[in-house]
Order: structure tokens, then sequence, then C-alpha cells
């Protein structure tokens, strides 16, 4: 079991190395991804001005930035693949759970890169007052490893479309619904400084939500990679 | 001893039957070749075998001393080589190779992959992004690529295409060297590889239907 779990891991490392030099290489969606987050950034700080916004506004700004930066971004792994044809050589070399995993952990890391940026530049442009920051940082991980794991499969699927990448908003959103609600539910008491207990009932819908996507997405991943 | 079997292998677009019924074994040390016109789905019939897409009916096995391999397992026996099959542009031949080793949990080192890429004639060009390679380079990373497990059995579509006659003696040497210790099955339309490989031919018409000579 030890070795099999070491053996996983240790592909879908090469998957995530082989993705992330690739990335580095082509910044095929560090860009779009980065590119729309500070465009809506800048758009949001420009409509909003010198009015003050209450936590739920702000909570719901910034999920709204995160959702649609992740859909811009994170479909790209799959379609990418599908686009160039190289979704042959990697169907014929590793297991569609690898493949996932692999994806995953890309995602997941490209994601935390993209709000490495942005959350800061949404504090320094709209300057929202944070009550309990580790909290938020929670809010926002949990929130984010939730995304990526439902976006994953999405745009595996996405990627056999024809239309591709302006499919993923459209079938994300309502399977995301929950997670977005209750991550800006989660964010409003972070800022409005409410404890870890208080925000319990949030942590525990995101956690689930995230083990459930996962685990439903591995188990269905080989039917929706396979032809 | 390697025993590949194609049972009753059918396949249809949307009621529109590609070939049907298609029945041929073929044991280790034999090449079996499909040749066909356009559109007779040699192709097609190469992705069934490879496991990219599911006939519409019948069954593919290799069974190595009488024991079925698994169907999920069939990627570790499979070698494959297509005008449809790309590797990865931003990255070089050598890290297209190491990648693979990694991703299928294999042990093989960095020698091993610049061993192949000798065996392809490619070795000068090994730390060059794979988007600055020519047609006929890429052909020949492609077998490397297919090359890197040691595969029972070799599925070659188009193997000469885009190739140099030195490319040419390159496949050629592939395929006696894959015979010695498995099978391969490759299609083509070119008489002159008809007559080279095919120890058995598989002949498919427009219509559907199959020859076997």
């Amino acid at each position: 079991m030890v070795t099999r779990f070491l053996s996983w891991t240790r592909q879908a490392g090469a998957l995530l190395n082989k993705d992330f030099k690739a990335e580095f290489r082509t910044k095929y969606a560090l860009n779009s991804f980065l590119m729309f987050a500070v465009t809506t950034l800048v758009i949001v700080s420009f409509a909003v001005g010198p009015y003050y916004l209450d936590p739920v506004m702000h909570a719901s700004f910034i999920w709204i930035i995160i959702f649609f930066s992740a859909m811009a971004g994170l479909a790209r792994a799959f379609i990418k693949e599908q686009e160039r044809g190289t979704v042959y050589a990697l169907k014929l070399s590793t297991t569609p759970e690898i493949i996932y995993l692999g994806k995953f952990c890309f995602n997941l890391l490209l994601l935390l890169l993209v709000l490495l940026v942005i959350i800061p530049f949404y504090f320094f442009f709209l300057s929202p007052s944070v009550g309990n920051p580790l909290l938020l940082v929670v809010v926002l991980l949990l929130g984010s490893l939730g995304l990526t794991g439902t976006t994953t499969i999405l745009s595996a699927i996405v990627s056999k479309a024809n239309v591709k990448g302006n499919l993923l908003p459209v079938l994300a959103f309502p399977v995301l619904l929950p997670l977005l609600i209750t991550s800006i539910n989660g964010t409003r008491l972070a800022l409005e400084g409410y404890t870890f207990g208080e925000a319990s009932s949030e942590l525990r819908v995101l956690s689930s939500f995230f083990v459930i996507m996962t685990t439903v997405s591995l188990l269905l991943f080989n039917y929706v990679w396979e032809d | 001893m390697l025993l590949i079997e194609l049972q009753k292998i059918t396949k249809d677009y949307n009621g529109h039957i590609i070939f049907s019924d298609i029945c041929e074994t073929l044991r280790e040390g034999s090449c079996l070749v499909i040749t066909g016109p356009n559109g007779s789905g040699k192709t097609t019939l190469l992705k069934i075998l490879a496991g990219l897409i599911r006939p519409a009916s019948g069954k593919f096995t290799i069974s190595v001393d009488g024991t079925l391999l698994a169907d999920e397992n069939r990627k570790d026996y499979l070698g494959f080589v297509s005008p449809d099959l790309y590797l990865y542009e931003e990255l070089t031949a050598l890290e297209n190779l190491e990648f693979f080793v990694k991703v299928r949990g294999l042990a093989e080192s960095e020698e091993y992959c610049l061993k192949l890429l000798k065996k392809v004639q490619l070795d000068k060009w090994g730390g060059s992004l794979v988007g600055t390679y020519s047609t006929g380079m890429k052909q020949r990373l492609k077998f490397a690529y297919a090359l890197l497990h040691q595969p029972l059995l070799l599925l070659l579509d188009e193997p000469g295409a885009n190739l140099d006659e030195e490319g040419q003696a390159l496949v050629q040497e592939i395929i006696s060297q894959q015979k010695e210790t498995g099978a391969v099955i490759l299609s083509t339309n070119d008489p002159a590889e008809v007559a080279r490989y095919g120890d058995q031919v598989l002949k498919l018409d427009e219509a559907g239907r199959c020859f076997i000579k």
C-alpha cells in the first residue's frame, strides 16, 4: 500500500514537474490567469473608488475574482494536451488517476500562485480590514482546494468539446455554487474577526466539499479520460 | 510465448460501418501489416488495438505463455507510433523521454534515455526543444518514446512517413529487433513496406471488409 502510494506520488510529481516546466516556458495558463485577475481587480477598484464596502461585498468581490480567474486559467491544463495532440502520448503512459492527481496539483499550485499576487493587490487597492487573518488564509486555502478539485475534472470534460474554455464557467457554476456561497460567508467571517470556532460550520462544509469532489473525481476520472 | 488475437473487431461511426468482424492471430516474431485505401480504417484499427478508442464490438487480447494480460495494463505492453501522436514541443527530447520514464514509474536513468536517443540518431539534438525539430526528427523521437518501456507489441501507423533513407533503415532495424522479442503491427499504404515487413497482411477495403493474405 505504502509502496503503491509512493509510486503514485512519484508519477504524479513527474507530471506536475513537466507541466510547470512547460508552463514557465510558454506562460500558456499563467498569462490568461493573471491578466484576468489583474484586469478585474483594477476594474473593481476603479468602480468602488472611495466608497466604503462592508465585509460581505469585499468577500463577494474576492471570490468573484478568484472564480473567474480560475475559469480562465485552470481549464488550460487539459485543453493544452488536447490541442497539441499530446493527449495520446499521456494516455498511453500512465493511469487516469495519476493524470488527475498531477493536473490537480498543478492547477492548485497555479491558483495559489495567482492568489499570492491578487490577494495582496486587493488589500492594497481596496483596503478592507481583516479581523482574523489566519482564518482568512484557511478559508482561501480550503476554497481553492475545492475549486481546483472540481475544475480539474470539469476541464477534462470541456477539453473534448468544440467550444472548450467558454463552456467551463457554465458547467462549473452550478457545481461550485455551494462552495462559493460558503467561501464568501467564511471570508466575511474572517474579515469581521470571528474566531475559528464561530466559523467551524463553514470550514467543515469547505473541507467536506473538497474531500467529496476529489474522491468522486478520482472515481469518475477514468470514464472522463477514456474515449 | 506471445500470442495476440483480434476477435471479431467491428467499428462504426454513427451507424456507418468502418470495418467489421476483423479476426487475426499474431505470434511472437511476426509482423502484421494492415493495408488499404484512405478511409478504410487502418488508423482506427490501430487506435483500437492501442486502447485509445473503443470498438463497437469484438475483443483484442494479448497473452504471454497462456496468461491473458489485463486490459488496464495494456499500455505497459504496447508501444505506439502514429502521425496523431505528438510529444511535448516545449520540452527537449531528453526531457520528454525522462518525463515518460518517470510517469510510467520506470526506474531507468538519464543514460538510458541518452542511449535511446542515440539509437534513433538524435543524440546530438537531445538538448534541443522538440518544437525546433523537423517532422522527420519528431518521427524518430516517437520511436524512442514507443521503445522506452521495451514493449511486447509495437503498433506503427505509417512508420516511414517523413523519414529519409537513413530513417527508413532505422525503422527496418527497429522492426527486426522488435520481432526478436515481441511482435509488430503496422499500417501502411506503401507496397514496398507491405512486401518488406508483411509476414501477415490484412487488407481493408472501403466497404469495411477485410482480406487476409
